[in-house]
């Protein structure tokens, strides 16, 4: 069964026409991460799939369901936000039961229900406390258990941690990501961190001006981006475009190469300048200006002792490199 | 060192300023206070000195309760201030959320028609209320000046509070949508509570010139069962003889009840603060 279907699916504010003739599958039980730069129209796309906004037009289908015209509260969907949203006036209980409580659900239900989601996040400590004696993480987990407890039959995850500092960022990222497999739930989870896209999504949607750009697996989309958007949107640091340092490169085409795919080497293809380097430990970043004038990002493995300003030769293997036409589309037949 | 010491200086300074400021507004209260617990001559002879035991005298006080009605006054004046101003709450409230919150056509236009009632005086239209009251057979009762305060309050309570409203989290309103509380819920349960700032504040600006008035108590509802407190105390402002002691007596005892519904008004204010740091 799948879980979620959108057909045709446009949405105009006024004259601006926001999201354009979408057309989506989520299977039962898949992690599908929206990703894309801000104003991308990702999270008025989870917002139209929750009921929040209605679709200009097109059809949204949840657990086989068109619910076009039903109220969010009636989809069979619960939905996190990046701010939270907990209700300032309840306990931690009562912010988690409330929407059972709404649904006319026995006491008897509701208390296990919610008892069930606090020990899975582990909050049973803080039942009976109010969000404004909850930190940030806490409130978060309290505003997942609120999704939980509803046994909905899709998840709706708008950036829920973008307000959560890097540690906890990550955490919270493997929370996210057990819950998954321990619920085995269809979840649609909206960001623009491209990090967290690649390491929770089965399916990953990339979004550009309100259209899908390509939809596939995270290394389906790493190793085989279908234009320069998504090859450069995805992987850190971002792939290297170059136009002009690359001989017999055909005027208006550019070449993209992923930073770890070039190396050091005596003879190389490339000729440039180091212009910066970060060193991370794990791995060092060298940010080199080539003879022709682009800047382009080297990672190297390990430790490496190059400086500022030394003059070095990249080597990459053209097996590795992605060829672009002047519409920025992938050309397929290049590469080898 | 230095850094503290000129922190305490600021704070000597800040106060000094909001201690003279304190004195400067309590001062016309403190004197009217004084001096209705003094008889006449005392009162024109030493303005400004305190009771004591000789010119001490209760004689105001004493008129204004023989003169009977003055409970009823108190009454009627309490009655329509706290109608009008939950009518006000209510409806500004309500309408500020509409206009806040849903997205309609003319949505800006309605809110600068509401408005428009801020830079427009009531009291110009108090012949056509007048009439508008008489044909209605309103006149004379507390209804009367309980639509008219409430009309007069409404525009500024909806500019205010919809202000306040645009910034309550969308992302809340929406949680309860998804969790199926219905728009009363939402607007009742969710965001009235975190605007209680801005609703104590506008009840704060109503109250007092509510309380205070005289032109529509004098005009719309002038008869003996229905005059506010206001209106009751002219009785001893004579056009060649006031009766200081009862005036100043009747304003005294006017003072306390808008002092509760204030000192009510500010802790929720306060409260409001301290609650709404939700994220």
């Amino acid at each position: 069964m799948t879980a979620l279907k959108l057909e045709n699916v446009n949405k105009s504010f006024g004259s601006v026409h926001v999201l354009k003739d979408i057309n989506l599958t989520v299977e039962d039980g898949e992690f599908t991460v929206f990703v894309g730069p801000s104003g991308c129209g990702k999270s008025t796309l989870l917002r139209v799939i929750a009921g929040l906004e209605d679709a200009s037009s097109g059809t949204v289908t949840i657990g086989g369901d068109v619910v076009n015209a039903v109220p969010p509260a009636k989809r069979g969907i619960a939905m996190v936000f990046q701010s939270y949203a907990l209700y300032p006036h309840l306990t931690v209980k009562g912010n988690m039961g409330l929407g059972l409580k709404q649904e006319g659900q026995p006491k008897a239900v509701i208390d296990e229900r919610v008892s069930k989601a606090a020990k899975m996040l582990d909050l049973e400590k803080y039942i009976d406390r109010r969000p404004s004696e909850l930190s940030g993480g806490q409130r978060q987990r309290v505003a997942i258990g609120r999704a939980i407890v509803r046994e909905p039959k899709l998840f709706l995850f708008d950036e829920p941690l973008s307000n959560l500092d890097a540690s906890l960022r990550m955490n919270t990222r493997i929370e996210i990501a057990e819950l998954h497999r321990t619920l085995s739930a269809s979840m649609i989870y909206v960001t623009h961190d491209q990090i967290e896209a690649m390491t929770l999504a089965d399916k990953i949607v990339v979004l550009r001006d309100g259209r899908i750009e390509q939809v596939g697996s995270p290394m389906e989309l790493y190793n085989n981006p279908a234009n320069r958007f998504v090859a450069g949107f995805l992987g850190a640091p971002s792939m290297n475009f170059l136009e002009r340092s690359v001989l017999g490169l055909p005027e208006g085409e550019t070449i993209g190469i992923r930073p770890e795919h070039l190396a050091l080497s005596d003879k190389g293809q490339i000729a440039g300048k180091v212009t910066h380097v970060e060193r991370l430990g794990g791995d060092t970043n060298l940010l080199v200006t080539t003879d022709a004038g682009e800047t382009l990002t080297v990672r190297v493995f390990g430790q490496d002792p190059t400086e500022v300003g030394a003059k070095v030769q990249l080597a990459f293997d053209p097996a590795n490199a992605f060829y672009f036409n002047a519409a920025q589309e992938r050309i397929f037949d290049k590469a080898a | 060192m230095n850094k503290v010491r000129s922190a305490t200086r600021t704070t000597i300074a800040a106060h000094a300023v909001l201690i003279t400021y304190t004195l400067i507004a309590l001062f016309p209260v403190f004197v009217i206070v004084i001096n209705s617990f003094k008889d006449r001559r005392a009162i024109f002879r030493d303005p400004l000195g305190l009771p004591n035991e000789e010119t001490f005298s209760l004689i105001g006080y004493e008129t204004v309760l023989k003169q009977g009605d003055f409970f009823l006054y108190f009454q009627n004046s309490m009655i329509v201030t706290v109608v009008s101003l939950t009518l006000i709450l209510l409806f500004g409230a309500m309408a500020a959320f509409a206009l806040a919150e849903y997205r309609f056509k003319g949505n800006r236009l309605m809110g600068l028609y509401l408005a428009l009632g801020i830079m427009i005086p009531i009291r110009i239209g108090t012949v056509a209320i007048l009439e508008m009251m008489v044909s209605t057979g309103l006149v004379n009762t507390l209804t009367a000046l309980i639509l008219v305060y409430t009309a007069q309050g409404l525009p500024l309570a909806v500019f205010i509070l919809s202000e306040f409203m645009k910034g309550v989290s969308d992302d809340l309103k929406n949680a309860g949508r998804i969790d199926g509380l219905s728009e009363y819920k939402i607007f009742f349960r969710l965001v009235l509570p975190l605007v209680r700032p801005a609703m104590a504040t506008v009840a704060v600006f109503n109250m007092i010139p509510i309380w205070n008035d005289l032109w529509f108590p004098l005009i719309l509802a002038p008869a003996e069962e229905v005059k506010t407190l206001t209106l009751g105390s002219q009785v001893f402002i004579g056009q060649f003889v006031t009766d200081w002691n009862a005036v100043l007596s009747a304003l005294s005892m006017a003072i306390l009840p808008v002092m509760v519904l204030y000192v009510i008004f500010s802790r929720q204010l306060i409260r409001g603060i301290t609650s709404g740091a939700v994220k």
